[in-house]
């Protein structure tokens, strides 16, 4: 349904006076995602994992630059196509509440997004009400202003924004963070059976555990590139590909709760050679010279000359 | 000894009250951790344990004072979000200052690269500023640190990374913590004791 290949983005920011510097926030970034399936997106702060939602969404700011190739429903997502989707075949399930205007109820603030992907005002008004009593929320929420919800009402309403349009790519951006485990659970179902109803589903987040929950596959970002493309289970049975995602993996305290030292490149002076280099185990000259590209390996994919099956 | 004896405290006279009779001491180089469900108080007992908020009933005392009105307090809060601890007018490094002088060696540990001491806070990222915000008040004249979902907003490694440091600075110096945290596994980790509130 979506595929990205060789996405790059580089914001042009003025420095001091006319010089211009560069910043490469998104190299060679390559992502598909599938009608029915959860893609969880993972990485560090910084790694891009937002942008590539500002990306799909047409919203990068005016100094932004993108090269590669994006495809939606078999054809380019150009700028022009992005703003007519978004919001009606594609849409964004936002972090907080704080994304709602503060000075309006929620339900109509839903309503009319349902109205703007082409429903009258009265269906408008029945799929809402339809979708809070899903969502298990009281009548009277449809007359409450943002602040008077609860965090885990507060999830169910930002849902509701994406259920009511006929989207058929959710994008959710850190819906987890901060909330108590039983909201975190629900809110995943809930991303869960909007996959199952057959829409495309990316899970943006830091949480690599409350990913694997609901996640069929996994992208591993870094330094705003992928490193590897896994299915789920991969984590649970040893097979995980590059050296970042492994050590991801053990750095959770439920594993080892051991991190490798350093952090991501500086965006402004990327380094030559694999951007993961100087935090590697495995680096060799190849590395430090060559950037790997990205390659199939045992079901998934991988950027790194050493990685093995 | 940081001690709350029986801390009382509500958010309006009319209003339920968020914290009940809650007393808990943490001694010098111990980790503690506080777990407890939504809405029964964590953040309110973390704001009330380091002055943020003045308890309605009990006290707070570190070595039996109460807290100094003024100057800095030995009893310091990280939040977990990290844009609401800085002053978003000043550049990184008057920020960090607020600290003490700058230690080179505990930035490059934590990763805080030269060239964002120049910048404003809207210029770094949630879990970069979340570093600064740490960094800043692990110095000698802080004695106790409440965590309060300190690392939620981090990615696993980082998260890692930044305990490491906090906790291998805490043992040296003999500082009390106090973790609050949603995520059981983190505090197993953490922690030398955990109340369940």
């Amino acid at each position: 349904m979506l595929s990205l290949s060789n996405l790059s983005v580089t914001f042009t920011q003025y420095d001091r006076g006319l010089r211009r510097k560069q910043l490469r926030v998104i190299t060679d970034l390559n992502l598909d995602v599938q009608a029915g399936e959860v893609v969880a997106v993972v990485g560090a702060s910084g790694s891009g994992k937002s942008l590539l939602a500002h990306a799909l969404l047409g919203i990068l700011p005016q100094n932004a630059v993108m090269s590669g190739t994006m495809t939606f429903q078999g054809e380019p997502l150009t700028p022009h196509r992005c703003r007519l989707l978004r919001g009606k075949a594609i849409v964004l399930i936002p972090q907080s509440v704080g994304y709602l205007d503060p000075l309006m109820t929620v339900g109509p603030q839903v309503q009319r997004v349902a109205q703007l992907t082409g429903r009258t005002k009265a269906a408008a008004k029945t799929a809402v009400k339809k979708t809070f009593t899903r969502y298990g929320l009281p009548a009277k929420t449809f007359d409450l202003y943002p602040f008077q919800l609860s965090g885990g009402m507060a999830r169910r309403v930002l849902v509701s924004t994406a259920v009511v349009t006929p989207a058929q790519l959710v994008i959710a951006d850190e819906p987890t963070p901060g909330l108590h485990p039983d909201v975190v659970s629900e809110t995943l179902t809930h991303l869960r059976e909007l996959a199952d109803a057959g829409r495309g589903v990316i899970l943006i987040t830091h949480d690599i555990a409350a990913a694997l929950k609901i996640a069929d596959r996994v992208a591993v970002f870094y330094a705003g590139t992928t490193v590897e493309i896994a299915a789920g289970r991969d984590f649970f049975t040893g097979k995980l590909r590059h050296p970042y995602t492994q050590a991801l993996w053990r750095s959770l305290p439920q594993n080892e709760f051991l991190p490798v030292p350093g952090n991501q490149p500086n965006l402004e002076q990327l380094p030559q050679g694999c951007l993961f280099k100087d935090r590697c185990p495995w680096v060799d000259d190849l590395c430090r010279e060559e950037r790997p590209a990205l390659r199939e390996l045992n079901d998934g994919w991988v950027r790194c000359f050493h990685a093995e099956g | 000894m940081l001690k709350g004896d029986s801390l009382w405290f509500r958010y309006g006279p009319q209003l339920p009250w968020t914290v009940q009779n809650i007393s808990l001491a943490v001694a010098p180089g111990e980790v503690l951790g506080i777990m407890a469900p939504s809405g029964y108080g964590k953040t309110t007992i973390g704001k009330l344990l380091s002055g943020y908020l003045p308890a309605i009933k009990g006290a707070v005392s570190v070595n039996g004072r109460s807290l100094p009105q003024k100057g800095y307090c030995p009893v310091q809060l990280v939040f977990q979000n990290p844009e609401l601890a800085v002053n978003p007018r000043w550049r990184i490094r008057q920020i960090l200052q607020e600290g003490g002088k700058l230690n080179l060696a505990q930035l490059a540990a934590f990763g805080i690269h030269p060239n964002w001491l120049s910048r404003y806070p809207h210029e770094l990222s949630g879990g970069e500023l979340q570093r600064v915000a740490i960094s800043r008040i692990l110095n000698s004249a802080t004695r106790y640190i409440i965590a309060d979902e300190m690392t939620a907003m981090l990615d696993a490694n980082t998260q890692a990374l930044i305990w490491q440091i906090v906790l291998d600075f805490v043992k040296k110096q003999q500082i009390g913590l106090v973790a609050i945290s949603h995520e059981q596994r983190l505090l197993e980790r953490l922690c030398d004791r955990i109340l369940n509130l």
